[in-house]
Parts: structure tokens; C-alpha cells; sequence
């Protein structure tokens, strides 16, 4: 077995060409669970955590989007200022794990794995994130809609490595709200990001862990466009509940030793209809 | 820009101040694993091994993680703060101290984590509210106390660093 720990992109880059199927180390919080119950044997490691290039984010106020490194941890996106340009980001964040996990734990090891629980992942969906990917060959760019392909399955091929996401700033209200049996240390058996944008007056709506990998809910979302005021900020109690009817439906949730389907489905529709009024304060 | 570091199975990571090898190990083996059974150091405990319970905290570069999840081998070049190293044997932190005061010592298995935890705790936020222990608290399981003397001697320090004179 070897242990490479890179302290420069290129070296990761570099590391990353010489065993392109290497176990890419981030924060560890998944990884090390799989390898300390003996379900992984990795041959291989690149640890990136001390990769400079990838602990930054940076914001450009002309795009107005943020650009957050591969391994800026939850705990680093809960703090001023980012919390203000993302604040559902920020709320996700917080929901994870626990202050140990949100040390350690990124963004991008939530991207690599792509756990359809993943509390990150509603919000970069939501917000039509694009994920960079760079190698020895080169740097690409792609929609996160396309890079989440399946349950831990992604578009990330062998010798790539997850650079970092750029997320747009919206100017409307958003949120992130999940349900699960306590409120640290859960995965989320129901998850929703809710984001509004008061200049293309449009409102999406994202859903974690009812489906193979995130969800987006076109019809919701334009059923909400169409009925929410966006000058007083209004919606009207029925108008709220249909759009959570409109969520349950575009969900695809299962049964499992978590959670049924029936309950991940009823929790949809609670959580989408109560982020539409937190967004829409006013009746 | 220092360079890449590659291991083999033979080692050194900064423990306590001290620079300790690691040898004969594998190198998948958790921080956890190689503080206990590689270096002797038996005060972090290994309860749940996938980040759940907490008792297995440390410092790595200052911040509270689960030692269970940190591949031991990435850690080379890191501070690594075990609660060995919080106090000398015979001459308890503060923290420590408080607990035993408190009562928030039972069977004792998760104390060594929420030491280390309370420990970040007071170096972020001197003077923590209830919710902000609660919280902040909320990776470390215990299974005796129902945590009232916990948050209770977390308070007891608040209040004396504050009142002389350290926070």
C-alpha cells in the first residue's frame, strides 16, 4: 500500500496520473469508515487535504458567483463572510455530522462520493453548481446535474480530481431543511434546499435521499413561480401545500433500515411547503 | 511549496510535542488505531470507529476531529494533541478538574473526548451559552450522565477562567 500526501495541485495532479484509481483521500468521514470496518483495501491513497490550491474559496463580485476549493471544510463554510453569500450552504453545513466531521469533511468529499444523503448536494443542485474536475491532460467543467450520475456514482473519470464548485450568489431568500432522528450525527432520511432569486423571479427546489442521486422538481418549481408574489412576498397557505404535494411527487424515495418510503415522502412535502413560507413569509 | 510526501511502512508523526516513529504498521491503519496499539497511547478511545460517538477526539492543527477518521499516515508533518498531552499526569487541566468537581464522570469511557472537546470549545468561545455547549458537544456521546453535569462543568470553567482573569 502507499500514502501520498500532496501539498500542490500539480503533485496531486501528478500522484493522481501515476495511479488513477487511487482512493482520494478529503476529509476521510467516508472513506475511513469503509476502511476501518475492512470493506475497503485501498492499494493506493492520495490524502489531498493539505493541497493549498484546494483550502480557499474565493469570491468574484462581477460573476457574482463563489468559487469554493475541493477541500474547504463545512466548518470553513459556516463562517463569515461565505455564510452570507450562501447562506443555504452555510444551514447544510451545519447540519452535518458533528463539530469533528465538519472539521474534516468538504464539499468536494461530499461531490466524490455522491450519496444521494449527502447534505451538500441539495444545495449545489439547487443552485445548478458546475463541478471542475482537473488531471495531467487537463481541466474540464460540468453542470452538477450531469456530474451526479448515480447512487455514489459519478462523471469523475480515473486520474481526475475535484477541483472545486462554483456556485452562483442569488439575490432572493434560500434555505436547507432535513429530517432525521436526531439533530447531529444524522444522515438525512428526507433532505430539501429551497433557493429563490428575485431577479429571474424563479424559485428551485432540490431533494436529497429520495431518489438515486438529487432531485430537482421542475413542476413545483414553476407551479411556485407562478403563484408566489414576489414583491410582497407572499404565498397563500393552499399554494404552499400544493407545491409540498408537487415535491412528494417528484420524489422517488425507498424503504430501507432508515426510513420508508411513505415517511420520506410525507417529510418531503412538510419540508418543501415549509421552506416556500419561510421564503414567502407573508400570506 | 514543500514537496509531496510519500510513506512506506516506516513513519514519524508529532504526538504531544514529541516526535514518535511508527513502524511495522499498515498503513490504511486510523490515527486511532496507531495512537493505541503503535504507540501506547490508550487515553482516546475506540468505541463506534466510524465517527458517531466521539470518545476517540483529538487536536490535529488545533481543530477537534475524530481520530478513527484520519488516516494516521496523512497526518505526518500535523500537531497531533492527545489527552495525554492536554495536562501532566497528577496535575489535571482545569477541565479535568471540573469534571471530576461536576460529577460528569461516570462509567468514564467518553470523558477523555468530551475533554478534548470542551477543551476546543473554551479556546473558540470563552464564554458559551447553554445552546452553543449543546452543540458544540454534540459529537461526543455519553451514555451515564445524561449530560447535565457535563454542560455543568463546562460552565464551571467559563466561569472561573472568566474570573481570574484567563478568558
Amino acid at each position: 500500500m502507499s500514502v501520498i500526501v500532496p501539498k500542490s495541485l500539480s503533485d496531486a495532479l501528478a500522484a493522481l496520473a501515476d495511479n488513477p484509481d487511487a482512493l482520494v483521500l478529503a476529509g476521510g468521514t467516508d472513506a475511513m469508515v469503509e476502511v476501518n470496518s475492512g470493506h475497503r483495501k485501498p492499494s493506493h491513497v492520495i490524502a489531498i487535504n493539505r493541497v493549498s490550491e484546494l483550502r480557499s474559496w474565493t469570491f468574484d463580485p462581477v460573476a457574482a458567483t463563489v468559487h469554493i476549493g475541493s477541500g474547504v471544510t463545512y466548518a470553513e463554510l459556516m463562517e463569515s463572510p461565505v455564510a452570507q453569500l450562501l447562506p443555504a450552504l452555510a444551514e447544510a453545513s451545519r447540519t452535518v455530522g458533528s463539530p469533528q466531521i465538519r472539521h474534516t469533511g468538504t464539499l468536494g468529499g461530499n461531490l466524490g462520493t455522491c450519496s444521494p444523503a449527502g447534505d451538500g448536494l441539495p444545495v449545489v443542485s439547487a443552485l445548478d453548481g458546475m463541478v471542475h474536475l482537473a488531471s495531467v491532460a487537463g481541466d474540464r467543467s460540468l453542470s452538477v446535474h450531469e456530474f451526479m450520475v448515480g447512487v455514489k456514482r459519478t462523471a469523475r473519470q480515473p486520474g481526475e480530481l475535484i477541483t472545486g464548485v462554483t456556485l452562483p450568489v442569488l439575490s432572493g431568500w434560500q434555505g436547507y431543511s432535513k429530517v432525521g432522528v436526531r439533530n447531529a450525527m444524522v444522515i438525512a432520511l428526507a433532505s430539501t434546499c429551497l433557493a429563490t432569486d428575485l431577479d429571474s423571479r424563479n424559485v428551485r427546489l432540490a431533494l436529497g435521499s429520495v431518489g438515486p442521486t438529487i432531485l430537482r422538481c421542475v413542476e413545483a418549481e414553476a407551479f411556485a413561480a407562478a403563484v408566489v408574489s414576489f414583491e410582497s412576498q407572499s404565498v397563500s397557505a393552499s399554494d404552499a401545500r400544493r407545491f409540498g404535494e408537487l415535491a412528494a411527487a417528484a420524489s422517488r424515495p425507498i424503504n430501507d433500515h432508515r426510513a420508508t418510503a411513505e415517511y420520506r415522502r410525507h417529510a418531503i412535502g412538510v419540508l418543501a411547503s415549509r421552506l416556500l413560507r419561510r421564503a414567502f413569509p407573508n400570506e | 511549496m514543500s514537496e509531496s510526501v510519500a510513506l512506506n511502512e516506516q513513519y514519524e508523526l508529532h504526538v504531544n510535542g514529541e516526535a514518535r516513529p511508527v513502524r511495522d504498521s499498515w498503513l490504511g491503519e486510523s490515527l486511532l488505531y496507531v495512537l493505541r496499539e503503535r504507540l501506547g497511547l490508550l487515553g482516546s478511545k475506540g468505541a463506534c470507529e466510524q465517527g458517531e460517538c466521539g470518545s476517540c477526539s483529538v487536536l490535529v492543527d488545533g481543530e477537534l476531529v475524530c481520530s478513527c477518521l484520519v488516516l494516521a499516515a496523512s497526518a505526518v508533518d500535523q500537531s497531533i494533541v492527545t489527552i495525554e498531552g492536554i495536562a501532566p499526569i497528577g496535575a489535571p487541566s482545569d477541565v479535568q478538574q471540573a469534571f471530576v468537581d461536576a460529577g460528569a464522570v461516570q462509567c468514564g469511557f467518553c470523558t477523555p473526548g468530551l475533554i478534548m472537546a470542551t477543551h476546543a470549545l473554551l479556546e473558540r468561545t470563552a464564554d458559551p451559552t447553554e445552546f452553543e455547549i449543546r452543540e458544540e458537544l454534540s459529537g461526543n456521546v455519553c451514555r451515564c450522565t445524561g449530560y447535565g453535569r457535563i454542560i455543568e462543568a463546562v460552565q464551571r470553567v467559563a466561569v472561573s477562567r472568566r474570573d481570574s482573569g484567563l478568558a
